[in-house]
C-alpha cells in the first residue's frame, strides 16, 4: 500500500513495511552508517543514521525505523548533524589514531565519517584502549582496539556462515568482539572465511599478511619462485586496476606475474581440472559400491573445516581428493620443476586466491610432506593488487602473455570452480563421459548459476538421474547437512562453497564489494565458458598428457599418493 | 516450610471459600475459616520476618533462638514464617499471637532479646519499649497500651492493596492465600470472561505499568490479543536491578501466589499458554519461593492444563538473569531468555508484536502483575477510585538513605513527597537537613527539597522533568554531595551499559569521565589540562542531549538524567567543583583542603610525620601548620591526629 511522506520538506511516496532507510535509498539521501549491512536484519546499534521524526522525542534510527504514515522527517537537520557528528567523536575519543600504519588507511568507514562530518580536532580524550592482537589465526588477524563494535562480523558470522565464533563479550565500555574463552581464533570453531574482514568498517578485521616472505624470496638469488592463481582471481583483479574484466585480464595478469620475477605462472583452473578427473572417477567408484554418498566436495578449507568441527560424522563422505591448491603445489614441488632442473627445497610456491582460509589450509599438516610445505605463502587478490602496486607493475603498458607452459592449458570447466555451482558443472561435464562415455547434451547446466544460496539439479546420465544440489554460504550448507542428518538421502553429489556465490565472493577479494561486482566476476567466467573452444576436462590435452606420462589414471596408486588427501590426521588442527 | 496440608482442607477451601464469591459464609464456614486465618487460635503463634531483610538482621537466628526456647520449655507452638511486612529498619519482627489475645510484633528482635520478649509476652507484661505495636481484630482481645500497628505513623498513610498479605501470611502456605481471598479473580477470570472482557476491564482501571515505563497495560494487552499467532508469551519482569530498589523482592517474599495468579489472569487475557519469570540471579530467597509456590499451585490444580475445568493451560517457568542491569529492559531480557546475550533490540517491532521466540510477548513488572488479582476482584472502579484523576492505584516504593525509618511502603497516588519523607519515613535521621530525594534509580533524577511539595503521580513527577521509576526512593541529607552522587550513578551506568549503541557505551564512559576530573585534584594543574577539564564541562550538557536523543534503549536515553538534573539544581555545587576545587559535603576526599586549628594542636609531631607529601610544618610542642599549595589531601594526617586539631573545608 503506498501512503505519503514528507522528507526534508518534500512529499515522497512510501511503501508500508519499508524502514526509512529504504525509502532514502530510493530516493538518493545518504545517511551515514556503520553497522547497516544490506540483507540483514538492522540492529539499530550505531546510531548512525539517525534521522529527526516529527513527534518523536527521541531521534530515529532510519535502518530499522518503519514509515508510517503522513511522517515528516528530517534527514540533515542541525540537530541531526550535531548528533552524527558526536558519536563519531565519541569513537575517536579513545581511538589509536595510527590511521597511517593502518591496513585500512584510505578504505576505512570511520575515517570516511570523520572527513564526512569535518572533524578537525579531538574532543574527547579518553584512554587508548590496550588490546592484545590476536594474531593466532593463520588466515586473520584480530585488532579489537580498532573495533567500533558495529557487529556486523558478528552478525555475518552467524548469520551467513552458520559459524558464530565470535560476539560480544564484556559489559559497557569493557565490551568487545571476543572468541570463545577470549583465547586466539585459532582455537575455536572459526572457519577462517574471512568474510567478516569483507564487513568490517575499520581495520579490527584484516588478512595475515604474507607479502614479506613473498617479497623476500623474489629477491632471494638461491629461490625459485613460481606463483600459482585462483580462477577468481583474473575475474576480479581488474576491478581495482580499473580494467574491465575480460580474457585478455588473464594473460595481462601473466604478463604482471611474470614480470614481477616469478619464474613460472601457474592457473589453478589446470588443477581444478585434475581435481574433476579424480573426483569423478572416485564418485563413480562411490556409485558402484553405494557408499559415502552423498560425496560432499572438499575444494573449500573453510568447509572441510565447517565440518571437521561441526559434522564429523560426515567427514567420510567428503572427497577424498585435496583441493587445487593442494594438487598444484605437490605436483609442482615433486614433478613439474624437476623438469625445470630445480631442487623441490629451492622452489618457494606462493598462491593468489580470493580467500583467507586458504592461508589456513597452506599451514595445515595435509599440506606438508614432513616440514617441506607444499605451498610456501598464500597472498589474496588484495595483497595482489598491493604488491603490483608496490612493484610499480603498471598493466596497461603490458604485452599480453600466453599459458606458454604445458601446465597452462586448462578447460573451462576448471575455471568454473570459481563460481558457487560451477565446480559441479565441471564435474557432471566428465562425469558424464565416464558413466556413459558420452558428452551432456546442454553443457550449461542452468539450475546451478545463479544467485541463489542453494541450488539443485536433476541430471540425466546414460538411464540414471542425479539429485545433485550446490550451496554456498555455510549457514545454507548447515540447513543441508541437518536436512540429511534427519534421513534425506537422494541427493548424489554436494558441492559447498563457504562464502556466498562461492570464491568471486571470498574474503580475500576486493572490500566493500557489492552484487554488481559479483555479477560482472561471474559473467566473465561464464563468459570465458562460452568462448573456450577446450570446455571439459577430460579433453584438456595438459591433463591427457599428465595422465599418460605421469599418473596413469585417475584414481590410480600414484595419484592416490599425490593428489588424496589423508582425512584421519586432519580432525584437529 | 510450609506444612503439609490435608485433602479436607484444600476442598474446603477450594469448595467453601474459593468458589463462593458472595463472600458470605455459614456459621460453620467462618468458624473454620477464622482458624486458618488464625483469627482465632488455639496455642500460641510465632510469626517471624524471615524475607531477605529480615535474614540479613538475623532473623535465621531469632529463629533458631525461638526453637531452642520453646522445646527447652516444652512448649507447644506453630512457628510462622512470613516475609518482611515492610519496615525493614525494625527487623529483625518476631510477632507473637496468643490464644485469644491480639498479634504483637516485636522489633529489633535479636537472638539475644529472644528469651526476654518471650517470657514478657507468655507472662503478659510487655516491655513497651520492645513492641513495635500489635495487629488487632475484633475477635481477639487487644493488649493495653500498645499501639496499633496500622496506627503507627509509617503505616497510617500507606494503603496496602499489593501487599496487604506482606508479612501477615506465610508466603509457603497456599491455604494462607486462598484463606485471605486468594485465587477467587483466576476462578472467576477463567470461567466468567472472555479474553477481550479481561483486557477491557484492565483497560478501565487506567492501570499502568509500574516497571517504570508507565504505559496503560490494557492497551498493551489488547495489542497482543490482537496480534495473530499460534504461540503468545507472557514475561513476568523480577529483574530488579536498581540499587536500593527491593519492591518486587518483598513481594514475592510476602505473597508469592498473588504474582503467580496475576501472571495467570494476564496470560489468560493475552492467550498465552507459556509464561516465564525472569528473576535476578541473586535473589536466592525469591527464587526458592517461587518455584515452591509454583508447585503448590500446581497440586490445587491452578496452573498447568485445564484449569479450573475452563480449558485453559498455563506452564509458568522461571529463568534466572545473570545479573546485568540492561536485562531489565524488555528486549534485552527477551534476548537473554532466548539465550542470546542481553541487548536490547530496536523497537519497532514492539514485543507486543513480535517478541520472544518471534511471538507477540507481554513483559510487566512484579508489581504490575500483582494489581491484577485486586482489579479483577473489586472490578476498574472501585481500583480508579485510588489515587489521583491521571495515576490511579497504589505505588509502592522502597525507601533508603538517610531516613529514620527505611523499607518499603504502599502508598495512593497523590501523597506528596513531603508526606512520605516526614511522616512515613519519619523525617532525616540524626537531625540533619533533607537536601534532596533521588528518585526512580540509577538513571532518575535528583528532586531538591524545594520541590518535595509535588505529588506522586506520572504526570505530575513529569512536570518537574522527573518519573516514578521502579519506585526506589532515595533520602538525602546535606552531608550528600551531588556531583558525587551524579558520579556514583553515572559509573554504575556505565559499567551496566551492554555495549551495543555508541551514544550509550562512549558518551557514558565521557561524561563520567568529566565528572571524575571534576571531582578529584588534578596532579599537576598544567594549563593544558586545566583547559580541557573546563573544556569538558561545558561539554557535559551538549553530550548529555546527544546521548538522550540517540541512545538506542531506555538505559542509554535515561542515563544522563541524573547529571542533568543535578545540574539544574545544583549547580551551584558543580561551579564550587570546578571554579574553587572545593566540595561542601567532604565527600569528594580528592578536594578536601585541610588545615589544622592552632588552638587544639600540640605539636605532638605525629601529623608531620605521617604526611607523605612532607607538607606540615611546625616544631615540637608547638602548633603546626599546613601549606595548602602542597597538600594532596590524602587526609593520612586527619586520620592520625588524637587530639582533633585537624579539620577540612
Amino acid at each position: 500500500m503506498l501512503f505519503d511522506i514528507e522528507i526534508n520538506n518534500q512529499p515522497v511516496s512510501a511503501k508500508r513495511g519499508e524502514t526509512i532507510k529504504n525509502v532514502l535509498d530510493r530516493i538518493g539521501i545518504n545517511v551515514p552508517t556503520l553497522c547497516y549491512l544490506n540483507g540483514f536484519t538492522p540492529t539499530g546499534g550505531c546510531r548512525m543514521c539517525v534521522v529527526e521524526v516529527d513527534g518523536a522525542t527521541e531521534l530515529v534510527p532510519s535502518c530499522s525505523h518503519p514509515v508510517t504514515e503522513w511522517m515528516k522527517i528530517r534527514t540533515h537537520s542541525p540537530r541531526v548533524l550535531k548528533a552524527r557528528k558526536v558519536l563519531v567523536e565519541l569513537l575517536l575519543a579513545s581511538h589509536h589514531d595510527d590511521c597511517l600504519y593502518c591496513d585500512r588507511n584510505g578504505m576505512c568507514g570511520l575515517q570516511n565519517l570523520a572527513a564526512e562530518m569535518d572533524i578537525r580536532e579531538r574532543k574527547y580524550h579518553g584512554k587508548r584502549q590496550h588490546i592484545q592482537v590476536d594474531r593466532a589465526c593463520q588466515s586473520i588477524v584480530r585488532d579489537p582496539a580498532k573495533c567500533v563494535l558495529c557487529g556486523r562480523c558478528i552478525r555475518v558470522c552467524d548469520e551467513v556462515m552458520g559459524v558464530s565464533a565470535i560476539d560480544v563479550i564484556g559489559r559497557g565500555c569493557d565490551s568487545k568482539i571476543g572468541t570463545t574463552y577470549n583465547k586466539g581464533l585459532n582455537i575455536n570453531t572459526c572457519v577462517k572465511c574471512g568474510q567478516c574482514i569483507m564487513v568490517c568498517p575499520t581495520g579490527a578485521l584484516s588478512e595475515k599478511s604474507q607479502l614479506q616472505s613473498v617479497l623476500e624470496a623474489l629477491n632471494n638469488p638461491e629461490v625459485y619462485p613460481v606463483i600459482q592463481f585462483s580462477p577468481a582471481v583474473p575475474a576480479s583483479v581488474g576491478e581495482d586496476l580499473n580494467i574491465k574484466a575480460s580474457k585478455d585480464i588473464l594473460n595481462l595478469l601473466r604478463a604482471a606475474l611474470k614480470k614481477m620475477g616469478f619464474r613460472q605462472v601457474f592457473d589453478l583452473s589446470m588443477a581444478a581440472d585434475l581435481t574433476i578427473m579424480e573426483e569423478a572417477a572416485e564418485f563413480v567408484e562411490r556409485m558402484k559400491n553405494r557408499d559415502k554418498l552423498p560425496m560432499l566436495t572438499s575444494c573449500c578449507p573453510s568447509w572441510v573445516k565447517f565440518l571437521e568441527t561441526g559434522y564429523p560424522d560426515m567427514l567420510p563422505k567428503l572427497s577424498g581428493c585435496a583441493s587445487p591448491q593442494q594438487m598444484m603445489g605437490r605436483l609442482i614441488k615433486n614433478n613439474i620443476t624437476s623438469a625445470a632442473g630445480q631442487k623441490a627445497e629451492n622452489i618457494f610456491v606462493v598462491s593468489v586466491m580470493p580467500c583467507t582460509a586458504k592461508k589456513y589450509e597452506a599451514d595445515t599438516d595435509r599440506m606438508k610432506d614432513g616440514t617441506t610445505r607444499m605451498v610456501d605463502a598464500v597472498i589474496t587478490t588484495r595483497e595482489l593488487i598491493k604488491l603490483i602496486r608496490m612493484l610499480g607493475i603498471d598493466f596497461s603498458s603490458l604485452e599480453p602473455e600466453a599459458g606458454a607452459t604445458h601446465f597452462g592449458i586448462r578447460s573451462s570447466a576448471g575455471n568454473l570452480f570459481g563460481i558457487s555451482g560451477g565446480h559441479l558443472e565441471g564435474l557432471l561435464r566428465s562425469i558424464s563421459f565416464l558413466m556413459s562415455g558420452q558428452e551432456l547434451s546442454s553443457l550449461k547446466i542452468s539450475e546451478l548459476r545463479g544467485l541463489k544460496g542453494r541450488k539443485e539439479a536433476r541430471i540425466k546420465i546414460g538411464k540414471v538421474i542425479f539429485n545433485v544440489a550446490a550451496v554456498s554460504g555455510l549457514a545454507n550448507a548447515r540447513v543441508l547437512m541437518e536436512e540429511i542428518k534427519t534421513g534425506r538421502d537422494d541427493f548424489s553429489i554436494i558441492e559447498v562453497m563457504a562464502c556466498p556465490n562461492g570464491c568471486i565472493n571470498g574474503g580475500g577479494q576486493k572490500l566493500n564489494s557489492d552484487e554488481k561486482n559479483i555479477r560482472s566476476r561471474m559473467k566473465a567466467i561464464y563468459d570465458v565458458d562460452e568462448e573456450e573452444i577446450i570446455r571439459v576436462a577430460h579433453k584438456n590435452p595438459a591433463i591427457v598428457d599428465l595422465y599418460e606420462r605421469f599418473l596413469a589414471k585417475p584414481g590410480s596408486d600414484r595419484s592416490k599418493e599425490l593428489l588424496y588427501v589423508n582425512r584421519t590426521k586432519t580432525a584437529a588442527e | 516450610m510450609g506444612s503439609v496440608t490435608s485433602n479436607d482442607t484444600r476442598e474446603f477451601l477450594v469448595e467453601k471459600i474459593l468458589k463462593n464469591y458472595s463472600n458470605i459464609f455459614d456459621k460453620a464456614t467462618s468458624e473454620r475459616l477464622a482458624l486458618i486465618r488464625r483469627h482465632k487460635v488455639e496455642q500460641p503463634v510465632l510469626y517471624i520476618g524471615t524475607g531477605t531483610c529480615g535474614l540479613i538482621a538475623g532473623a535465621d537466628k531469632t529463629l533458631e533462638a525461638v526453637k531452642n526456647y520453646l522445646s527447652q520449655r516444652n512448649l507447644q507452638a506453630e512457628i510462622v514464617r512470613v516475609g518482611c511486612l515492610g519496615l525493614c529498619s525494625a527487623e529483625p519482627l518476631l510477632d507473637v499471637q496468643m490464644p485469644g489475645k491480639a498479634r504483637v510484633s516485636f522489633h529489633k528482635a535479636t537472638e539475644d532479646k529472644v528469651e526476654g520478649l518471650l517470657n514478657s509476652v507468655f507472662h503478659h507484661s510487655l516491655d513497651p519499649e520492645a513492641v513495635l505495636g500489635q495487629m488487632t481484630h475484633e475477635s481477639q482481645e487487644e493488649w493495653p497500651n500498645i499501639p496499633v500497628v496500622s496506627q503507627l505513623p509509617y503505616f497510617s498513610m500507606q494503603q496496602r492493596i499489593i501487599l496487604q498479605n506482606a508479612g501477615i501470611i506465610s508466603p509457603y502456605l497456599i491455604d494462607d492465600y486462598i484463606a485471605n481471598g486468594g485465587y477467587k479473580s483466576l476462578y472467576k477470570t477463567v470461567l466468567n470472561y472472555t479474553s477481550d472482557k479481561v483486557c477491557e476491564l484492565v483497560d478501565q482501571s487506567e492501570l499502568r505499568g509500574r516497571g517504570g515505563g508507565g504505559y496503560p497495560t490494557g492497551k498493551k494487552w489488547q495489542v497482543t490479543l490482537n496480534t495473530g499467532s499460534d504461540q503468545k508469551y507472557l514475561i513476568c519482569n523480577a529483574d530488579e536491578s536498581d540499587p536500593g530498589a527491593f519492591m518486587n523482592r518483598a513481594i514475592i517474599e510476602g505473597d508469592p501466589h498473588r504474582v503467580l495468579e496475576g501472571i495467570a489472569i494476564a496470560s489468560y487475557a493475552i492467550g498465552a499458554n507459556n509464561a516465564y519469570i525472569y528473576l535476578r540471579s541473586d535473589y536466592t530467597q525469591s527464587l526458592a519461593i517461587l518455584e515452591y509456590a509454583i508447585n503448590q499451585a500446581k497440586q490445587y490444580g491452578f496452573l498447568g492444563n485445564n484449569i479450573f475445568g475452563s480449558g485453559f493451560n498455563l506452564n509458568i517457568f522461571i529463568r534466572q538473569g545473570a545479573g546485568a542491569f540492561v536485562c531489565g529492559e524488555e528486549t534485552a531480557m527477551i534476548a537473554s531468555i532466548e539465550g542470546r546475550r542481553g541487548m536490547p533490540q530496536a523497537k519497532p517491532p514492539y514485543p507486543a508484536e513480535k517478541g520472544l521466540f518471534g511471538h507477540p510477548t507481554i513483559v510487566n513488572n512484579v508489581e504490575t502483575l500483582a494489581n491484577i488479582p485486586t482489579i479483577i476482584e473489586h472490578g476498574p472502579l472501585w481500583f480508579k477510585s485510588v489515587g489521583t484523576r491521571e495515576s490511579k492505584g497504589t505505588k509502592i516504593f522502597s525507601l533508603a538513605g538517610k531516613s529514620t525509618h527505611t523499607g518499603f511502603i504502599e502508598i495512593p497516588m497523590g501523597i506528596t513527597i513531603a508526606e512520605i519523607v516526614h511522616s512515613i519515613a519519619g523525617g532525616v535521621k540524626n537531625g540533619k537537613r533533607l537536601k534532596a530525594i533521588q528518585l526512580g534509580g540509577p538513571s532518575g533524577v535528583c528532586i531538591p527539597a524545594s520541590n518535595t511539595e509535588t505529588a506522586i503521580g506520572y504526570e505530575t513527577l513529569q512536570d518537574i522533568d522527573a518519573s516514578i521509576g521502579l519506585g526506589g526512593l532515595i533520602i538525602l541529607d546535606e552531608d550528600t554531595c551531588m556531583v558525587n552522587l551524579a558520579k556514583y550513578f553515572m559509573g554504575f551506568l556505565q559499567k551496566e551499559s551492554c555495549g551495543k549503541c555508541i551514544p550509550c557505551r562512549e558518551g557514558t564512559r565521557r561524561m563520567l569521565q568529566i565528572l571524575d576530573e571534576v571531582t578529584r585534584r588534578p596532579k599537576e594543574e598544567s594549563s593544558h589540562e586545566t583547559l580541557e577539564r573546563f573544556k569538558g564541562v561545558v561539554e557535559l550538557e551538549s553530550l548529555a542531549r546527544v546521548i538522550r536523543d540517540t541512545s538506542l534503549c531506555g538505559l542509554g536515553q535515561n542515563a544522563p538524567n541524573p547529571v542533568l538534573s543535578s545540574l539544574k539544581w545544583f549547580r551551584d555545587e558543580f561551579e564550587e567543583h570546578i571554579f574553587d576545587r572545593k566540595c561542601q559535603a567532604g565527600m569528594c576526599h580528592d578536594l578536601r583542603t585541610f588545615f589544622i586549628d592552632a588552638s587544639v594542636c600540640n605539636g605532638c609531631n605525629i601529623c608531620l610525620r605521617k604526611c607523605p607529601e612532607g607538607a606540615i610544618i611546625g616544631s615540637v610542642k608547638m602548633p603546626h601548620f599546613i601549606i595548602e599549595s602542597k597538600c594532596t589531601g590524602c587526609g593520612l594526617c586527619f586520620d592520625s591526629c588524637k587530639f582533633n586539631a585537624i579539620y577540612y573545608k
